[in-house]
């Protein structure tokens, strides 16, 4: 297998390359085919390499390319680690990646060849990255794919970059995932001082030997790097703001990919956080805080990318909260039901999106269900999904947080079920605001409403039967024995939950009739309340409504405490330090030597003789200077 | 005192004497002879230290070609006549002092040296063509050959600046 | 024997190329200049011989066959060698100074900066 995995990242990084410096003389036909060839390329090798993974016997294989750092005692190789965990991530991203790069060709069409190639290049360079975060063997490699998908995120979020607001989304992004990334840095050297190595083996390996305090400041500085990368609480308000990218970003790398990297990390470094149950309730705590914040805001939002970026923050939370309660597997589940649904929900808005010439208030849309088929069967198939009715693959992955939630305690429990009931009535608002009732918009928008071509909803249908599909990997026990086909391919990478409590197979299924009675009554009154509405008239919102709306003035709170103070600082230093000290300082020396050099230029009189003069002088001192010396 | 003592005595007052008088005449001809007549006595000097082949380089080098060629060149921009304006007094003054100033501070440096130079029966080879030519085209034959180099590009230099310009007008 | 100390040349030497530094620090006339360079070119050369045959004379009193000082009478001669090539060029450039202002005063030498 060695021979052909390094091919898997090196397609993307020749597809960037190509697209990236031929962007001024390739077509786009060229590009839009390089770009999605390479991506289609790289998932036929993870669908090979993912095969010999499944096989039965395989051991972990790490495949070292090159010494990437090596100095003194310390080796840091450039290497691959290909198991069980990371080959799942290599098809999540390279299946979705590639039909979200087909859609785009159709998505992006209306931009001019250059920007066209600039498009795709940045997406492949993402591409790219993403494969090196996943297909490390050690948290250097993971660093570097980790800085480069912070890169491209900043990059394709401030793509239209005509727009300043977007490239204050795009820098607001950088800076927050800056933060996160320094947490991550930090953890890489305490794990180097600690373990003196950060390969994954050897790190884990060595694991138990260090005390857990020591454990305790890694793990939770790694999940300050999660934090930032994931969108959770207190560093999560970028990721709403960075739906100012074109949507099939969104769905890719907002939604799909990038923002799992902390999931994967933190199921990647389980060995860790497993040793360190502080921070696992760290973890657990605020990923459900996330996922109930961003669900409410999420109630109240108009903007179809925006109620979805916080659907996504919401997720990523429940995500967050599985690897709190040690439920690994079924974080990792999560992830890739909801890289399904979610990518799937992105491009069913970016059709809508594109049908309604850029128009995205829900509120001037409705009644598109006729004009949009294929479209509407998809979204609803991924509200249906996301909401977690079975037999959808959402089902199944929240089933299994929220059965793990209830081994640690009732109260997480609680709280996911509110946030579960919240995302049904949340999408199905959006899903009713958009396709049911009559239509809102302007008379010249109707009259364009068009379905979008066939490679942007070849994507959708596809990713529709995976949002149907994809739970069956992870059948609970309750219905069948031995079913769950997920965990059993995790199991040598990611532990087993041990469960404090035993159901009976009866109270689970209790419970979990439960909740899907709930979840359906959430979707008829979310039917009854928005599915005929008739005027794209807002309401005046007062009292809470208005508090959500406004996103619990988030960011409002952070301007006021950290960017004024933060830019305020700044004018000064730039006012005062900048501008009086360090120019006076520059300036200084440049008027010292423009005035010395004025008193010095009689001397270059251009006579030779007092040229010549000056010599003998100067010899003459010389001599008795050092006769002086001697004496 | 020996006959050489003598010789070093007479060759030294002359060399110095000309030497001033290069200096200090104000028809440029006349310091044209002035000097060779100071190369002359260097050329003495040689040979009273046994280097018969420097002072007859010496001799036909400097005092026959250098100074037949700046003579020609005085000649040839007829600059023999006193046309030549006088510094101030104060920068001669000042000139001089300087100059005898380093005399005397290299003298002063250089004073404290116990050598000495004695004329032997039967030693001095190595001043003589043979020792020299050994030695200049087995060990020195490479900086030999590129001082070659450096006459032809101090010929091409003088013939390029020498040549009128006939494309541009003379300024 | 007749025995005469370093010194001698030593003072001999230092004497001049004193004049010539005076020469050229006195005169305006370029071609003076220019043969008071040559002049303190001598006198070095005249320090050169004279130190090579004290260095041969000490080391001859131990060894008869000894070469030492040779090197020493070749720099001469290549201090020779590239006086002629200076001299050349020199008086070139002179002759074209003198083709251009009429005239080989150095002081008008300083119109070279505009």
């Amino acid at each position: 297998m060695s021979k052909f995995v390094f091919l898997i990242p090196l397609l993307p990084f020749v597809g960037f390359l190509i697209n990236g410096l031929g962007r001024n003389f390739l077509s786009k036909t060229f590009t839009g085919i390089i770009g999605s060839g390479v991506l289609v390329a790289s998932f036929v090798l993870s669908l090979l390499a993912f095969s010999q993974v499944s096989e039965p016997g395989f051991t972990v294989q790490v495949i070292n390319l090159f010494d990437f750092i090596k100095v003194a005692g310390l080796n840091i190789p450039f290497a691959f680690q290909i198991d069980q965990l990371s080959s799942l991530f290599l098809l999540i991203i390279t299946g979705i990646g590639s039909l979200i790069h087909i859609y785009s060709i159709a998505y992006m069409h209306e931009e001019t060849p250059a920007h066209f190639a600039r498009y795709f290049a940045y997406l492949n360079l993402f591409v790219f990255s993403m494969l090196l975060l996943v297909m490390g063997a050690n948290f250097i490699v993971m660093f570097i794919g980790w800085e480069g998908v912070g890169l491209c995120s900043y990059l394709l979020i401030g793509y239209w970059f005509g727009n300043n607001s977007y490239n204050n989304a795009a820098k607001k992004a950088f800076i927050m995932n800056r933060i996160g990334d320094l947490g991550f840095l930090l953890a890489i050297f305490w794990m180097l001082s600690q373990f003196g190595s950060i390969t994954y083996a050897e790190v884990f390996a060595k694991a138990s030997t260090a005390p857990v305090t020591v454990l305790t400041g890694i793990t939770i500085l790694l999940f300050i790097g999660a934090m930032g990368k994931s969108a959770q609480i207190p560093l999560y308000t970028w990721l709403p703001d960075a739906m100012a990218g074109p949507t099939p970003v969104s769905a890719l790398i907002h939604a799909a990919t990038m923002v799992t990297a902390g999931i994967y990390m933190i199921a990647r470094s389980n060995v860790l956080y497993s040793l360190a149950p502080t921070t696992q309730h760290l973890v657990a705590i605020v990923g459900i805080a996330t996922a109930l914040l961003a669900a409410t805001i999420a109630l109240k939002q108009n903007d179809i990318k925006k109620i979805l970026a916080y659907s996504t923050v919401s997720q990523l939370g429940l995500m967050f909260m599985a690897l709190g309660v040690g439920a690994y597997t079924g974080g990792v589940f999560h992830v890739m039901t909801h890289a399904f649904f979610k990518a799937l929900l992105f491009l069913g808005a970016g059709s809508v999106i594109h049908a309604m010439h850029h128009e995205q208030d829900i509120m001037k849309m409705g009644g598109l269900r006729k004009k949009l088929p294929i479209t509407h069967i998809t979204f609803l198939i991924g509200c249906l999904a996301i909401a977690g009715l079975p037999p959808f693959s959402g089902f199944f992955s929240k089933d299994e947080i929220l059965a793990a939630a209830h081994d640690m305690h009732p109260i997480y429990y609680a709280l996911g079920v509110i946030t579960s009931l919240m995302t049904a009535f949340y999408m199905f608002r959006l899903y009713f605001l958009t396709f049911s009732g009559t239509f809102r918009g302007t008379e010249a928008q109707a009259e364009h409403l068009h379905e979008s071509p066939f490679s942007m909803t070849f994507p959708l249908i596809i990713l529709a039967l995976f949002s149907i599909a994809g739970g069956w990997v992870g059948i609970p026990a309750v219905f069948a024995e031995n079913a769950h086909k997920l965990s059993a391919f995790l199991l040598p990478v990611l532990p087993e939950r041990h469960q404090h409590h035993h159901f009976s197979h009866s109270m689970e299924l209790m419970m979990m009739g439960a909740v899907v009675l709930l979840i359906v009554v959430m979707i008829l009154i979310a039917a009854k309340k928005f599915a005929s509405v008739k005027s794209s008239e807002e309401k005046q919102l007062s009292g809470l409504g208005k508090f959500l709306a406004n996103k619990w003035y988030v960011d409002e709170f952070y301007d006021l405490v950290v960017v004024k103070p933060v830019s305020q600082l700044a004018a000064f230093l730039s006012r005062v330090v900048d501008q009086k000290i360090i120019d006076g300082l520059v300036n200084g020396v440049g008027k010292g030597v423009q005035f010395s050099a004025r008193q010095l230029r009689w001397l270059q009189s251009g006579q030779t003789g007092s040229y010549v003069l000056i010599m003998t002088v100067s010899i003459i001192l010389f001599f008795i200077f050092q006769l002086l010396w001697k004496a | 005192m020996h006959i050489t003592e003598i010789l070093f005595w007479i060759l030294t007052a002359l060399a110095l004497f000309s030497a001033l008088m290069v200096v200090s005449s104000d028809n440029p001809v006349h310091s044209v002879l002035w000097l060779i007549l100071v190369f002359m006595a260097i050329t003495g000097h040689y040979i009273l230290m046994n280097a018969q082949f420097l002072a007859i380089v010496n001799m036909i080098v400097y005092a026959g070609a250098i100074m037949v060629l700046f003579l020609f060149v005085i000649m040839f921009m007829n600059l023999n006549k006193d046309s030549e304006p006088q510094k101030s007094v104060w920068l001669r003054l000042a000139a001089v002092v300087s100059g005898g100033s380093l005399l005397l501070i290299l003298v002063a440096a250089l004073k404290d040296n116990g050598g000495y130079i004695n004329s032997m029966k039967g030693e001095g080879s190595i001043g003589l063509i043979k020792n020299l030519g050994n030695t200049l085209f087995t060990e020195y034959v490479v900086p030999f050959e590129i001082s070659s180099i450096l006459f032809l590009s101090a010929m091409v230099g003088a013939v390029v600046l020498g040549k009128k310009e006939s494309s541009t007008p003379a300024a | 024997m007749p025995i005469i100390p370093v010194n001698y040349y030593i003072f001999l030497s230092l004497a001049l190329f004193a004049i010539g530094i005076v020469g050229v620090l006195t005169r305006r006339n370029a071609i003076i200049i220019f043969m008071c360079i040559e002049l303190m070119l001598n006198a070095v050369n005249i320090l050169l011989v004279a130190f090579s045959k004290m260095h041969h004379v000490a080391a001859y009193a131990l060894d008869k066959t000894t070469t030492v000082g040779t090197e020493a009478q070749l720099f001469v001669f290549f201090i020779m060698v590239v006086a002629a090539a200076e001299v050349t060029v020199g008086l070139a450039i002179i002759v074209m100074l003198y083709r251009n202002i009429h005239s080989v005063d150095i002081n008008f030498l300083n119109r070279l900066k505009h």
